[in-house]
């Protein structure tokens, strides 16, 4: 057990850690709005799209990651810090469709609206990921864990389809270059098999300490 | 022969300084071998040297009532995959190829095939400067001045024969110069290939481009050759020609072997077309600012009515 106070400076190293890049497109924003042109190049709008999704999909693996890196590390304690991971994952992805509907101003409602619901499928599949992880940034508190009981960990298992649908979204919109769904998609895939190893070895004890 | 001892070039204003040194190593390194290649031809493999355009007369374009794009959004903000796929990539390694000498080779359908050097390639024809619309099918767009000639003026020269029916361009082929035709995670086909109908190349819209905004082309634009037809997607018009093949049978093209269902052979500029990442009702039109994506209505052919009467009769839904 970590005492309060290493733990309280731990989050908030951590917290400091995912809030920078937000930070530093804060400055980058300020310096644009002071001078147009002079942070993001000649497409401004994009630019900080693209920022927003980098991060937003960096920081979801992040979350991701937690559990694993603690049972390989043998540090329970880091799934303390799961929640803020998710919530700046959920905080970054959030800004990054606030960023494409500025993309889209101009656009009439419906267009926008065919556009993400329907037109366009790389968008699609991002909005369902995102919509997949609404529930689980409001079920995120305490209050909500006591109240869901055994339901919380059912829903939250949500996190992994929104994941894979991120990865497609990122796979449909690229072209040309597969750099990025390659190492997302790998990363991925660790995740995700380092939990079916995970659970089918805790089914084997509990098979091995039955028969016993 | 026209080419010259490396010793003789001296560098323009325009060309930085390390573009300068890899030019002259090229030249030293692959000078007899271009120079051989050439008067197997007959002809010399010099590329544009900057007093080439300083030297010639533009007839000065004709303003089309439309904000143009800054020079340095157009220089600075390209597609051109063969140096990267990020905006930014051409502008920041296009300075490792080396564009002179240059040599175009014209094949296929037409009575005088062979490899021609470009100043000789574009010995007599006139220069214009023309103020285009650019369309990408990523639904931004800018204003360019470009200079250049009506494609078929060039086409001309080799004299077509009647069973040529549709044109090949090829962008170079130089991993050693591209970096993006290096990357272990590219899935494109190089060269990248394009075609148009030879009405189409024939139009006096269509234009070959050797220069923008009063100067000669930088590399991240295509230098020293580029296409430039300005009803259709970017995408068609295809950079830094080394091969013009004339063909009886429509070829293929790049984006449309990558991805058929996304890109066609047309690629006219439609707004009533969708594209399956992109609305294509409207376009951002450089510059935008953050908080303004300055995004306006897209015109049928980018605008250019005139070139309707090449597709009467196409089902340009089907054929988009
Ligand atoms: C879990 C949710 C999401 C994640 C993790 C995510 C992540 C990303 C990433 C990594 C990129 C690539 C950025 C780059 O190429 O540098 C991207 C691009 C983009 N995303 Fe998302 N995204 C999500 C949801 C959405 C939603 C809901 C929308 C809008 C409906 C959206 C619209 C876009 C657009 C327009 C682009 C740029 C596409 C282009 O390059 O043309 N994303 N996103």
């Amino acid at each position: 057990m970590i005492p309060t106070t290493r733990l309280g400076i731990a989050r908030l190293g951590v917290f400091c850690l995912l809030a920078l890049p937000l930070v530093l497109l804060g400055v980058d924003v300020w310096r644009e709005v002071a001078q147009p042109g002079s942070a993001f190049g000649p497409d401004p709008t994009e630019e900080v799209l693209h920022y927003l999704g980098q991060w937003g999909i960096r920081i979801l693996l992040l979350t991701l990651a937690v559990s694993p890196a603690s049972r390989l590390l043998r540090k329970p304690q880091l799934v303390r810090f799961r929640r803020m991971v998710g919530l700046w994952a959920f905080s970054y992805i959030v800004l990054h469709f606030a960023a494409f509907l500025l993309s889209q101003a101009g656009n009439s409602f419906e267009t926008i609206l065919a556009v993400t619901l329907a037109k366009v499928r790389f968008a699609v599949v991002g909005f369902y990921a995102l919509v997949m992880l609404i529930p689980l940034a409001i079920t995120s508190t305490r209050g909500w864990q006591r109240r869901l009981g055994p339901g919380w960990r059912k829903l939250h298992r949500l996190v992994y389809p929104a994941a894979f649908a991120a990865w497609i979204h990122l796979v449909w919109l690229s072209k040309g270059d597969f750099m990025d769904p390659l190492i997302y998609g790998l990363v991925l895939v660790l995740l995700f098999g380092e939990r079916i190893v995970f659970r089918i070895r805790k089914e084997r004890r509990a098979a091995a300490a039955n028969a016993a | 022969m026209l080419i010259k001892p490396p010793t003789d070039i001296t560098p323009s204003e325009i060309t930085p300084e390390s573009v300068y040194r890899s030019r002259r190593r090229f030249m030293r390194e692959s000078g007899t071998l271009a120079a051989g290649a050439a008067t197997l031809v007959g002809t010399s493999a010099v590329g544009l040297p900057a007093e080439w355009l300083a030297a010639r007369d533009v007839k000065p374009g004709e303003p089309i009532g439309e904000q143009m794009t800054s020079e340095s959004d157009a220089t600075s903000y390209n597609n051109f995959y063969e140096f990267g796929t990020d905006k930014g990539d051409p502008a920041k390694y296009a300075h490792e190829l080396t564009v002179d000498p240059w040599t175009v080779n014209v094949t296929g359908e037409v009575e005088r095939p062979g490899k021609i050097g470009l100043e000789d390639m574009l010995s007599g024809i006139d220069l214009e400067e023309r103020i285009y619309r650019l369309r990408c099918v990523e639904a931004w767009s800018m204003v360019i001045p470009w200079i250049g000639f009506p494609v078929k003026e060039v086409l001309g020269k080799f004299k077509p024969t009647s069973d040529a029916k549709y044109v090949e361009f090829k962008t170079l082929h130089r991993p050693s110069e591209m970096r993006g035709q290096r990357s272990f995670f590219s899935n494109i086909d190089w060269p990248y290939v394009e075609g148009l109908r030879m009405d189409e190349a024939n139009h006096p819209l269509a234009i070959f481009a050797v220069g923008m905004y009063g100067k000669l082309l930088p590399n991240q634009n295509g230098a020293p050759i580029r296409l430039v037809v300005p009803w259709k997607y970017g995408f068609k018009s295809v950079k830094s020609i080394v091969e013009i093949r004339l063909m009886k049978t429509q070829p293929r093209n790049t984006w449309n072997v990558l991805q058929p269902n996304e890109y066609g052979f047309y690629a006219n500029v439609n707004p009533n077309v969708d594209h399956p990442r992109w609305s294509q009702a409207s376009e951002r039109r450089f510059p935008t600012t953050l908080f303004r994506p300055n995004r306006i209505p897209t015109r049928m052919f980018n605008g250019y009515d005139e070139v309707a009467s090449l597709y009467t009769g196409l089902d340009l839904t089907r054929h988009f």
